[in-house]
């Protein structure tokens, strides 16, 4: 397979506003790209409208994933055919056990793929290999999810959920804010654990430093709704050093 | 005319028939309530308490009564049995308004008394002379005309320092093939010290329209405890009209739980009166409704002295064009210092064409208490159902363990292990619509 994912001339919007003006990029399996851009550029947009958040509306353009027509997938199957969003700001869900939630999930892809439902064993056994990964606490997985969890924890949960869920595409939308330097490197080493030479990372963020842990192949700049410079990890470095003013500047 | 004025007919005509197979102190009880009966007549939706529940074109109705005492064609406990898998009960019946006294012996604790109400008030009318319509005397309308047109129910006395430890389990079975009247009572005495849990199960087994109007009184002594579940699974042309009163003597503690799986159109009051210090009550309800499907609770909560507690919590989950009421009041009388009272009235609306109607009443007239009241309605959290979405949990799925997370908190705190297990499994097979049928008996499957 050539391309994981092309997007080709996305637009989209939401409540009528046009966020996404066409957005071109591919990534290749195994390549790790990271997505970086001044506030209300269109960052999260992107990452919803690839999972197909009902909020937003695509007005023209197409995504190709593993050769499918990715628009026309409902989010589920999305999921089902492993794109993974790392939620900037995880739902907390009073009464849903992180158990119960999991093995919805989980047997919900297998029946997708035609498999019986997971052995509650072989679950639990799962749950406790992936949970070890990131440090998550067993006392959390027993917890309603993400309930009473601190930001840190929130953001290990959803490594926790990618690492159960073996995705193809992982997305990364700002997974770095709110984490402390510590909760950072058990994230990024958790995502790195993960990564397989057949998966690709989409990394989105503000800052550099979640790049020193991460490091990204291809470094993009998302500003007003386009894709308006790519290059190297050196990007990501130039761009901590000197803002986005003068990408602003460049763009008018 | 009015429809009492039928009913007062009925009884004018019947009487004889009715108070013959009685016993003196219901024929006393029903003289007095009789009188009172055709002066206040059926409470109509002007009246602030009916304002939800228009009962008036439900009496309306043509409902036949089985005055002459006609024996139920079946016997329940052949063909009827309870399905809560290790639910371990001493079990009785109530077929219509009929009581099935029981065939064994009863494996009860010594001087327990469980059985016919109407048999005992003959044969000891000093026992049940304090209680027998001591509460119910001061109700409305309907809880009159339960008095006049009471011939039998059922007791449960539990005497002094008594703990009853196997679950009393009632099952009121609708069995009809006439439109039907059924005029149920229950009389639950525990004297000092004394405990018990029970279960009550409203089951119907046709589908013919049906009213079953219910009275029980209970009457919780010092230090005493009673857990009381109901469970109403009935079917769209049934209606309930029931009435809980409950008077708590000092450090006596009384739990319900009041589940509505399925129904027609129903109205429970329970009406609660803390009259010793110390007392606690907890009330908790679950209702789930569609279709066109109607549920009333009404609760009072009497603080007439201080230092009790009084607890509430009410979900309701509704979807169609189905209808919830939660009337919720709290009296804290001017003694009653140092009351504690919380209530809590959360509702999910599904659809938009469900109403939910919620009614806090605090009425509080003492000065150092501590009382709390809150009420929400909403839909399914958006933000969450995406997010499950985006796991790969189809979105009805999804729904279905927002609503099973939602009814879970009324029935996690169920403290009979076995009912409560049952209780998770008939809640999620009603919300993925298996639960159209009665599961309690044998004759539906």
């Amino acid at each position: 397979m050539e391309n994981l994912i092309e997007i080709k001339n996305l637009h989209a919007t939401i409540e009528g506003k046009e966020i996404l003006k066409g957005i071109n990029l591919t990534v290749k399996p195994g390549e790790v790209h990271a997505i970086m851009g001044p506030n209300g550029s269109g960052k999260s947009t992107l990452s919803n409208v690839l999972v197909g958040h009902p909020a937003y509306t695509v007005t023209e353009g197409e995504v190709i994933y593993k050769g499918k027509d990715l628009l026309a997938l409902s989010p589920e199957d999305r999921s089902h055919e492993g794109i993974f969003l790392s939620f900037q700001y995880p739902v907390e869900i009073a009464g849903v056990s992180m158990t119960n939630f999991m093995r919805a999930a989980i047997n919900a892809r297998r029946k997708y793929n035609g498999e019986q439902a997971m052995p509650a064993g072989d679950f639990l056994k799962l749950m406790r290999e992936k949970r070890a990964l990131v440090n998550l606490d067993s006392k959390l997985a027993n917890r309603s999810v993400n309930e009473g969890f601190s930001g840190g924890e929130k953001k290990r949960n959803e490594i926790f959920q990618m690492a159960m869920l073996e995705p193809s595409l992982s997305i990364l939308d700002e997974t770095d804010s709110g984490l402390d330097i510590d909760a950072l490197r058990i994230v990024a080493d958790g995502v790195n654990k993960l990564k397989r030479p057949d998966t690709s990372t989409l990394v989105i963020t503000h800052y550099q430093r979640l790049l020193d842990y991460i490091k990204p192949d291809i470094v993009h700049v998302l500003y007003n709704g386009r894709i308006v410079k790519t290059a190297g990890p050196e990007l990501a470095l130039e761009l901590e050093e000197r803002g986005y003013d003068w990408i602003k500047n460049e763009n008018p | 005319m009015s429809n009492e004025q039928e009913y007062i007919e009925l009884f004018d005509q019947n009487r004889s028939l009715i108070e013959e197979p009685c016993a003196p102190l219901l024929n006393k009880a029903r003289a007095k309530a009789y009188t009172s009966f055709k002066a206040i007549g059926f409470p109509t939706k002007d009246e602030e308490e009916y304002r939800y529940t228009d009962i008036l074109p439900i009496l309306a109705e043509n409902y036949g009564m089985n005055l002459g005492r006609v024996d139920a064609a079946i016997n329940p406990r052949e063909i009827f049995s309870c399905d809560v898998p290790n639910l371990h009960t001493h079990q009785e019946y109530i077929v219509n308004d009929t009581y099935l006294a029981r065939t064994e012996e009863s494996k009860l604790p010594e001087g327990v008394i469980l059985g016919s109400l109407n048999s005992v008030a003959a044969k000891r009318p000093e026992l049940l002379a304090p209680y027998y319509n001591a509460l119910a005397q001061n109700g409305d309308g309907v809880a009159q005309f339960n008095t006049t047109f009471v011939q039998d129910g059922l007791l449960l006395y539990i005497p002094r320092n008594t703990q009853v430890d196997t679950t009393i389990q009632l099952m009121n079975v609708l069995r009809t093939n006439v439109e039907l009247l059924s005029n149920r009572r229950l009389l639950i005495v525990l004297e000092e010290g004394a405990q018990a849990s029970m279960l009550v199960c409203d089951h119907t087994v046709e589908k013919i329209k049906s009213l079953s109007v219910q009275v029980v009184e209970i009457f919780i002594g010092r230090g005493a405890r009673l857990d009381l579940y109901e469970l109403e699974e009935t079917q769209n042309e049934n209606i309930r009209l029931s009435q809980l009163f409950v008077r708590q003597e000092a450090d006596s503690r009384f739990n319900h739980t009041n589940v509505t799986l399925t129904n027609g159109v129903t109205r429970n009051s329970v009406n609660v009166s803390l009259v010793g210090e110390g007392a606690e009550v907890n009330m908790n309800g679950l209702a789930i409704s569609d279709k066109k499907q109607h549920i009333e609770n009404n609760t009072v909560v009497d603080h007439v002295v201080g230092r009790c507690n009084s607890n509430e919590l009410y979900k309701y989950i509704l979807d169609d064009e189905s209808k919830g009421v939660f009337v919720g009041k709290m009296l804290i009388r001017k003694d009653a210092q140092h009351t504690a009272s919380q209530q809590t009235n959360r509702n999910l609306c599904l659809a938009k064409s469900a109403r939910m109607y919620a009614q806090p009443q605090l009425e509080i007239y003492a000065d150092d208490v501590k009382c709390g009241h809150g009420s929400t309605v909403g839909q399914l959290d958006e933000n969450a159902l995406f997010y499950m979405r985006q796991r790969g949990i189809p979105a009805d799925e999804a729904c279905h363990l927002l609503m099973f997370a939602f009814a879970g908190e009324v029935i996690d705190a169920i403290k009979l292990d076995a009912l409560r297990e049952r209780l998770h499994i008939l809640v999620e097979k009603r919300f993925r619509g298996e639960l159209n049928r009665c599961q309690g008996c044998s004759l539906c499957k």
